[in-house]
């Protein structure tokens, strides 16, 4: 157990807090910290339940508490005319702890200890459906278990009774069980018709309160599942220092039919494969490498329209969606720049493949690379400086890095076999590619300046890696042949580690994932 | 090699031919087209100029090595007779469609499908095609020949296939 960076981390938080408005003291006992509102979770967008669209929305602070004018612009809906079919959840959080925890998974390196936490349900309190406490302590279990830093421990060895602790936790009852931190909360059925979820989280060994948060949500199973991963988010971040990764969702390919005339297109989950749904009204039917943008409900992605394979924009609220150009030759494989207003991209024109950038605002497009041979799959540093690319202007393809405006190529990776498909993680330390060598396939990450090149997964055949917004996780399509004719393709999750890999799943076959930013910031 | 497949398969068609087709007067245009088609023998099932027409008596497409659009002797000798049958139905409009096998990222073969398709075209334009009735397109590996994994599989994927454009397209 190591303690990197955690006072620092409490310090933020406080600070925080300090903009927010106290709520009064529950009487409690040892332990209990007053509820806080924090501003943590005012950057939200939201799915909403009757449309499926995605809205950014007015954040409710309790005791009728609005946000300022400032803060309001930041929180209006993007979409023209978007219906306002909207989860409203408040958040009034709870208290930063004064003391140190000293609980904590260090994710970073090494062999991660999965850390032992107990869960329990939330307990109904007014009226609500006891059910609703218990599906979110569920989907708070399974995302902890799944990001492979928790161990979440057999509800059935509890010694106190769920509603005893999400009164008072007693703490000796807990620490028999060698749990670390201990998860208590209730469930209200408010006033108004909606929920509200309080949740606590414990230091078992402190006998300290390290978190806690209150949400109000609509009573749909929907919303249950969003604020259980907002939940979790609260918890990963508490006890591992790294932003949670649990409220995200991911933008992939549903691939049926048989190959010679597959079936590919867009579809839409939650990170643990919930809500999976097929987009509508898609271009046609067969769409590759869709990619979300960092700050708006937008994907960019490639569709073929007869003879014309062109890159798309779609904004996932409204399912508007048009071309980005009407360019001679084929473009292909597009990306968000870090500011969500470019879109980088690809053109065949001739033998060569060339790498462009369009000011999605103006349409002003730029050509970024001149080079005979293939240049192809960009992808900016997070601070917009940098682009990673591919290209075989050396013979096999290669990963290099250039300026963010052109010019300054150089070639970073120098290892056997070829490199495609850089992507550059969130964090800017590594870029993660796919490597082909001897007949195999790799997944693997790098650092910018090509050292420290590490396999983190392989396969025949395993591609196109994407990374969490924490950039600590990623998530690639693997496909396996069962017979010469019959494959199974899939997604896969894995820590930058190297650990902890395993299927999301989907109801078809599913490749080219993309991992949106983080729905809570 | 595969040429060579096409062309037992020209063969058993063209017996097909004979044995099926002897009271029909309509073999005897495509009998004479395939004389001036270098002597293959052609088949009473294509319409002259058509798109099954191309692929049974002079071979729609040309195959590739891995990582690598350079045609080889025999891609060369199948678009000369690709060539010389262009040339005898100047209205014909193609489309070359350049492929990948399973075996490259989707973006690289996105792009490799490209600078195959593009150089059977310029290997036609060399040969006097004029450029307007030749477009490109790559499908990379979305749209295999033949199903399945491993080297037979994938050396019949590698390619780039001229494909006859409908009418008024």
């Amino acid at each position: 157990m190591t303690h990197r960076n955690w006072s620092y981390r409490l310090r933020a938080r406080n600070s925080r807090s300090d903009n927010a408005r106290n709520l009064p003291s529950p009487q409690r006992g040892e332990g209990y910290a007053g509820l806080a509102s924090v501003g943590e979770v005012t950057r939200s967008w939201v799915r909403g339940l009757v449309t499926g669209f995605w809205a950014k929305i007015p954040l409710q602070l309790p005791g009728g508490t609005t946000p300022s004018p400032a803060l309001r612009a930041t929180l209006s809906p993007r979409g023209q005319g978007l219906v306002w079919y909207v989860i409203v959840f408040a958040v009034a959080a709870l208290g930063a702890p004064a003391a140190m925890a000293k609980v904590v998974v260090n994710v970073t390196q090494g062999t991660i200890n999965p850390l032992p936490i107990a869960i329990t349900a939330l307990q109904g309190q007014d009226g609500a459906d006891p059910q609703v406490g218990e599906a979110i302590a569920d989907v708070v279990t399974s995302d902890l278990r799944n990001s492979g830093a928790f161990r979440p421990l057999d509800p059935a060895a509890f010694i106190q009774a769920a509603q005893a602790a999400a009164d008072q936790p007693r703490f000796a009852d807990w620490k028999v069980l060698n749990a670390q931190a201990l998860v208590t909360g209730i469930v209200a059925a408010e006033p108004d018709g909606r929920l509200r979820a309080d949740f606590r989280l414990w230091d078992v060994f402190e006998q300290t309160q390290l978190a806690g948060v209150s949400y109000k949500f609509p009573a749909q199973p929907q919303s249950y599942r969003q604020i259980a991963h907002m939940i979790a988010d609260v918890i990963y971040k508490q006890l591992t220092g790294e932003d949670g990764y649990f409220n995200t969702q991911v933008v992939y390919i549903a691939e049926s039919g048989p190959f010679e005339r597959r079936v590919k297109r867009l579809a839409i989950m939650d990170q643990d494969g919930a809500n999976n749904r097929i987009l509508g009204d898609q271009p046609s039917s067969l769409v590759l490498t869709p990619r979300f943008s960092p700050n708006s409900p937008e994907i960019t992605y490639m569709a073929f329209m007869g003879y014309q394979p062109r890159v798309y924009i779609r904004n996932i609220e409204t399912g508007r969606q048009e071309p980005l150009g009407d360019f001679p030759g084929m473009s292909f494989s597009p990306r968000f720049a870090p500011d969500g207003n470019h879109v980088i991209f690809s053109r065949a024109l001739g033998a060569d493949t060339n790498i462009y950038e369009m000011d999605t605002r103006n349409r002003v497009t730029t050509q970024l690379t001149n080079a005979p041979g293939i240049s192809t799959a960009p992808s900016f540093s997070p601070d917009g400086t940098k682009v990673a690319f591919e290209s075989d202007r050396g013979g096999q393809p290669q990963i290099y890095v250039m300026d963010a405006g052109g010019g300054g190529s150089h070639r970073i990776s120098f290892g056997q076999g070829s490199y495609d498909g850089p992507v550059w993680s969130p964090r800017g330390d590594l870029i993660a590619f796919t490597k082909r060598e001897g007949g195999q396939f790799y997944i693997g990450v790098m650092r910018p300046d090509g050292t420290g090149e590490r396999v983190i997964a392989q396969g025949y055949h395993v591609e196109g890696p994407t990374w969490a917004p924490n950039g600590s996780v990623l998530m690639y399509f693997k496909q396996q042949w069962i017979s010469q004719t019959q494959s199974r393709t899939r997604l896969y999750s894995i820590r930058v580690t190297g650990q902890n890999e395993h299927e999301i799943p989907t109801p078809t076959d599913a490749s080219d994932p993309a991992w949106s930013p983080s729905l809570t910031q | 090699m595969n040429t060579k497949m096409n062309m037992k398969l020209v063969g058993v068609l063209a017996v097909s031919v004979l044995l099926a087709g002897c009271h029909s007067k309509s073999n005897t245009a495509s009998e004479t087209d395939s004389a001036l088609n270098g002597g293959v023998q052609s088949s009473s099932t294509a319409i002259p100029g058509s798109e099954a027409d191309l692929a049974q008596n002079v071979g729609d497409r040309v195959f590739f090595d891995l990582n690598n659009s350079e045609l080889s002797q025999e891609a060369r000798q199948t678009l000369d007779k690709q060539a010389a049958w262009l040339k005898r139905y100047p209205a014909v409009r193609v489309t070359l469609e350049g492929h990948c096998d399973e075996r490259g990222t989707r973006e690289y073969n996105m792009a490799l499908g490209a600078r195959r398709a593009n150089a059977a075209r310029a290997y036609l334009v060399a040969l006097g095609v004029d450029t307007d009735r030749i477009q490109t397109v790559s499908y990379g590996a979305e749209r295999p020949a033949v199903l399945g994994t491993g080297e037979a599989v994938w050396q019949q994927n590698r390619r780039a296939v001229t494909v006859v454009a409908q009418a008024g397209s």
